[in-house]
């Protein structure tokens, strides 16, 4: 257990060490099927029922690849700036572990389909950086694995282990960034840049669910150091288990911590596997390897070589959609944005819903202000990401139509929204069943004007004699009485002319 | 000089986790041996001319079509299982007390 004597100020960190990042990204394809079989390829579902003899490699059972992964793995690698391998095989990589049945993983070793790419990161204050890519290979993801007896459910001190193969063989694409160097301070905030515009670019290349917190999408973080300016390449170790982009930032910084105090006490950094520690923001050591690994990697003999032709590869560059980047550039002219306000739009992940929602008749601006501001406290409220709110945006646009017209006010509106969150229906069926309705009826307001005005005649005799600032005062018992169903422009209106 | 030493089919033994005697060590290495040197007479005859071969068929881009086909089901997918609990396999402990 590391304790807060053992980190060092993360500023004096920054002073004294260079740090160097690795990223390797792990994202599930969400094909109908698995990479090598026609099991469906689903999250969830019953243990062991999306299993069949090619995913459990029962005797004679041969795999077939699924032409869509790759067709994604390349468009990936084309959006990623990659070139794209002429030719290129399947590898297996044998190792004991009851995740996979087949006592080894199928992937790629030393002939990935995309190599040499990049992709340019914007930053809080809208620089760019360029983190460069090595690899985007594919394989296929490992089953899993529930460990029983344990205090922790943790695989340490587990009596025996259940395993559950219905994600063994879901396509994988693994995404290898080169050593990123000169991010110094930066270096977490560029680790979670990087994993954030590369969801942003998986999600529109529309190839996975990119859900960092069911899976679809991992980090690992490889982090070193070195003393400032020495130019030595400092032992790194590989963070796992980071399932959010805020948890790439933290552990990041927290290896910097960590390592740094090591380093200033002339201890040694452990080539390791670290475990990120969700609630503590912490790294803990993962199980010694005793032995170099050795996966005797060789050329998988039941898959034939892929050789995307140079016509498939621009036939699917075609395919390609605008880039996050360019979007948000396009985004920013067309509703006019600051710098500030599309970052937090951008923070929030809530562009593809305000453009949902101007898609459905609302302006920018309105889509905006509910997204970011009430609905994103909603969110906040409720413990869930904006986009898993159960409010869609053809809903929002339904309710500042309806504050247009006048039907309801902005403080009406947001009791509509919270109905349509609790699950009553429809904007209209909430404004129905709460009787949410604007009292637009001028008898009833007229009724509710004139006791206000009985009420406070002194305000009524300035308004009288042209005070019309006065108003607002009975205005607001208005308003009151009628428990905010009333339209306060229309109030305001009556109450002028009932003194005149 | 042996194309394979005693140390390496030790190695690989223990990666295959496969529990092998001293005796049985002398006896692979040996045997092994004159596989390995059988077959490098192949590097004998390959020339620049003749690529390396993985696959004995000149097939590239086998494709399937991602089109879901019945899965076994979780009764028959264990039904050869030694050990299954909660529909699921169930494996003896993973790592060691010492882990």
């Amino acid at each position: 257990m590391t304790s807060v004597a053992d980190l060092m100020d993360y500023d004096e960190v920054v002073a004294r060490f260079d740090p160097m990042l690795g990223l390797e990204v792990h994202v599930e394809l969400h094909t109908k099927t698995k990479m090598f079989c026609g099991c469906a390829n689903e999250f969830g579902g019953e243990p062991n029922t999306h299993v069949c003899p090619v995913c459990l490699a029962a005797p004679g059972a041969l795999p077939v690849v699924n032409g869509v992964a790759v067709e994604s793995a390349i468009r990936i690698g084309l959006a990623l700036n990659c070139e794209i391998a002429e030719w290129c095989r399947f590898a297996r990589k044998n190792y004991f572990y009851p995740d996979m049945p087949k006592n080894f993983q199928t992937s790629q070793y030393d002939e990935p389909i995309a190599f040499n790419g990049y992709l340019d990161v914007t930053l809080d204050d809208g620089e760019i950086f360029r983190v460069e890519i090595e690899r985007a290979h594919m394989e296929e993801d490992t089953g899993k694995s529930l460990h029983v007896g344990g205090a922790t459910g943790r695989i340490h001190g587990a009596d025996h282990s259940l395993l559950d193969y219905n994600r063994a063989g879901v396509p994988l694409i693994e995404i290898v960034t080169k050593m990123i160097p000169g991010t110094a301070e930066r270096a977490p905030e560029v680790a979670r840049a990087y994993v954030s515009a590369l969801r942003d670019l998986l999600k529109a290349l529309d190839v996975s669910d990119v859900r960092m917190d069911q899976g679809s999408l991992r980090c690992d973080a490889n982090v070193s150091l070195s003393p400032k300016d020495s130019g030595v390449l400092g032992t790194r170790t590989e963070t796992k288990n980071v399932n959010s982009l805020r948890s790439v930032e933290r552990a990041v910084r927290f290896e910097m911590t960590r390592q740094a105090a090591i380093l200033a006490e002339g201890g040694e950094i452990v080539q390791e596997t670290r475990h990120f520690e969700e609630a503590s923001g912490t790294t803990r050591a993962g199980r010694r390897k005793e032995t170099a690994e050795d996966y005797r990697y060789f050329p998988e003999p039941d898959l034939v070589p892929i050789a995307p032709s140079r016509e498939w590869v621009e036939e699917l560059r075609l395919t390609l959609p605008e880039m996050p980047a360019e979007r948000r550039k396009r985004i920013k002219a067309e509703w006019s944005l600051t710098d500030a306000e599309l970052r937090d739009l951008v923070n929030a992940d809530a562009i593809d819903l305000v453009a949902a929602t101007v898609e459905a008749g609302a302006t920018s601006v309105e889509a905006r202000s509910w997204w970011v501001s009430y609905l994103m406290q909603q969110a906040n409220t409720r413990g869930v990401e904006l986009g898993a709110l159960p409010i869609t945006p053809a809903q929002v646009a339904k309710v500042v139509a309806l504050v247009n017209e006048g039907a309801l006010t902005n403080k009406l509106a947001r009791e509509v929204v919270i109905g349509v969150l609790d699950g009553e229906g429809e904007p209209e069926q909430v404004v129905e069943a709460r009787g949410l309705k604007v009292v637009s009826d001028d008898g009833a307001l007229e009724k509710a004007v004139d006791e206000a005005l009985a009420a406070q005649p002194d305000v009524a005799d300035k308004i009288r004699d042209g005070k019309v600032a006065a108003a607002g005062a009975i205005v607001g018992a208005v308003m009151k009485a009628t428990k905010g169903q009333a339209d306060a422009k229309r109030v305001r209106e009556l109450v002028i002319a009932r003194c005149s | 000089m042996p194309s394979i030493s005693r140390d390496e089919v030790a190695h690989l033994a223990r990666l295959a986790r496969l529990a092998v005697t001293d005796d049985e060590l002398d006896l692979f290495a040996g045997q092994l041996d004159v596989i390995l040197q059988s077959v490098s007479a192949v590097g004998d005859i390959a020339t620049a001319d003749i690529p390396p071969t993985s696959h004995a068929v000149p097939l590239t881009n086998v494709f399937r079509e991602d089109v879901v086909r019945p899965s076994l089901g979780q009764a028959k997918t264990l039904a050869g299982a030694p050990a299954a609990e909660d529909g699921r396999f169930r494996v003896p402990r993973i790592l060691g007390e010492e882990a």
